[in-house]
């Protein structure tokens, strides 16, 4: 099912369906994809979402019924055959101390040790099915069902940047320090957001990560090297 | 170096200018101005190009001094604007000498006040712009709204000769027209007919980020949660409480409620600027008309900024 709506007299969004799927994103995915690598003059900016694309044009150049009509077509030609050219991450992760907020909440109300809860999350394969919410905060997929947790009633006033967390059936790697509701197990030293580096936020849609466990000694390491602007964590070759 | 000196701070007074564009896929808001019409005419009655910067203000303006003599003009409303005591009429620009004091007051028929200050304000530029997120602390002056006491740059004036509009700015009246959609079947008949029957208002929980509507409360029959998506200028969203909020400047990028329909672009700057209060209704136009009308409206403003330049 692909569905094309007006989004103002600048933008248009083509849906893929209704659902949070890894096959819908994929179609996401491979549209922005396409339209990178053969740009339609008049299309300003692309915003991939977990199953749509928002395609912001310019009417100075492209009326909103042209683009319709391209992207129908572009639709159906995008395939998703360069999901092989996603981009996978293995990121470090400290789970313990100060940056496991929730872990044992978590645990508790999972009725599992922590030990376990470590286990699930760093054995799964997420995908970043959007950057959104606020700059560089990454939205995954993927989450193991046994990890699906609530969010808190009462949001938290501060969760510091890089923070890993659990909204739902959802993931995420928070980017700012900020408020947020959801449950917190774990804090990377990678910094998501950075307005100094070419591509400000560090993942994008359709990207492929898995977590890695680290020691809280790696993690004081790491928050030093990051913080002197090192790349901490690199594109992997496809698992 | 030219300084800009707060001697009192207005209310969310922010360093703005275009927005910033090419970065929604990484989550960054695009800020820029909530009144771009109004914003332009400003920069042009200085003499700036329109990348320039210049400060936004809510309601109340506050009062400048500048160390080199600098153009300065006030638009987006009408307010009461002295320098050194006299009346400086806004929407035409006039030098401020160093020792003067500029003093911008409450703004009337309007929401959002811009001051231009010839040469244009002198931040950093970060992702392509330097316009302020004030959320994000982004942007702008140390990412936030300005205090007294702060001392701001400019670039150099390119000119010292005051100008004036040769035509008054007019804006459309009537409806605020909107394009219906992206998850207008979210929404019953019942919810539409009360969207396009029944008055609104923008209520005092406004600011950069959105506005809410005082109105009917809008049910959405398939529910006021969404897969998240992306969040155009203008949106029309509707959380579970059913009222009407209109996202614009610094709003996030993605967003998890229904959207009933999205207001124009050519009505946006209106809209930022309508008293609290006061009742509109919203109209339903095509993308294809809406377009039309965004293009109309910047060859309007296109028009006025080259009478401004031609003296």
């Amino acid at each position: 099912m692909v569905r094309i709506k007006p989004a103002g007299d600048q933008a248009v969004t083509i849906e893929f369906g209704d659902s949070i799927d890894e096959a819908v994103s994929a179609r996401v995915i491979a549209l922005e994809r396409s339209l990178k690598d053969n740009p339609l003059a008049g299309i300003t900016e692309t915003v991939p979402t977990y199953r749509s694309l928002l395609v912001f044009y310019d009417p100075e150049i492209l009326g909103g019924r042209d683009l319709t009509r391209h992207l129908e077509a572009r639709a159906d030609a995008a395939t998703t055959a360069g999901a092989a050219r996603a981009r996978h991450f293995t990121v470090p992760v400290c789970y313990q101390g100060a940056d496991a907020l929730d872990l044992d909440a978590v645990a508790a109300e999972r009725g599992m040790d922590p030990d376990a809860v470590i286990a699930l999350h760093t054995g799964a394969t997420f995908r970043v099915f959007m950057i959104g919410f606020a700059p560089g905060f990454a939205y995954l997929g993927g989450l193991p069902q046994a990890l699906e947790t609530p969010r808190l009633a009462e949001p938290r006033q501060h969760v510091p940047a890089g923070a890993v967390g659990i909204g739902g059936k959802q993931a995420a790697i928070n980017s700012l320090p900020g408020p947020s509701g959801w449950r917190y197990i774990g804090r990377t030293p990678l910094r998501l957001f950075d307005p100094e580096r070419n591509d400000p936020a560090f993942f994008r849609a359709g990207d492929i990560i898995r977590f890695a466990a680290i020691s809280p000694e790696d993690m004081a390491d790491l928050d030093r090297r990051a913080a002197l602007g090192e790349a901490i964590v690199e594109a992997e070759a496809p698992w | 170096m030219v300084m800009l000196e707060v001697a009192k701070a207005g209310l969310m007074v922010t360093v703005q200018a275009k927005p910033r564009t090419g970065y929604l896929a990484a989550g960054v808001s695009p800020s820029g101005p909530m009144d771009e019409e109004a914003f332009r005419i400003a920069q042009a009655l200085v003499g700036n190009p329109p990348d320039a910067a210049a400060l936004e203000f809510a309601q109340t303006g506050g009062s400048y001094r500048v160390s080199e003599p600098t153009l300065v003009a006030v638009t987006g409303g009408a307010a009461e604007v002295l320098i050194n005591g006299q009346p400086a009429p806004c929407w035409e620009s006039h030098l401020l000498e160093p020792g003067e004091r500029l003093n911008v007051g409450v703004l009337r028929g309007g929401m959002w006040g811009y001051i231009a200050f010839s040469g244009g304000i002198d931040v950093p530029v970060v992702l392509g712009s330097r316009t302020t997120h004030v959320r994000n602390a982004m942007g702008g002056f140390k990412g936030r709204a300005l205090a007294v006491g702060d001392m701001l740059t400019l670039f150099p004036s390119a000119t010292r000769s005051p100008r004036r509009m040769r035509s008054i700015f007019r804006r459309p009246s009537g409806p605020i027209r909107a394009i219906a959609g992206p998850q207008d079947d979210y929404f019953d008949a019942r919810a539409w007919s009360l969207f396009l029957e029944e008055p609104f208002a923008v209520s005092t929980r406004r600011d950069r980020m959105a506005s809410l509507l005082f109105g009917p409360a809008l049910h959405a029959a398939r529910g006021h949660d969404i897969i998240s998506d992306g969040t155009p200028p203008g949106s029309i969203q509707v959380p579970g409480s059913g009222t009407a909020t209109v996202l614009t400047a610094e709003r996030q990028t993605t967003g998890g409620y229904p959207k009933i329909a999205t207001v124009i672009s050519a009505d946006l700057p209106r809209l930022a600027q309508m008293p609290g209060g006061l009742p509109f209704r919203f109209a339903l136009v095509d993308q294809e008309q809406a377009e039309e009308s965004l293009r109309t409206a910047r060859r309007a403003v296109d028009a006025i900024i080259a009478e401004i330049e031609q003296g």
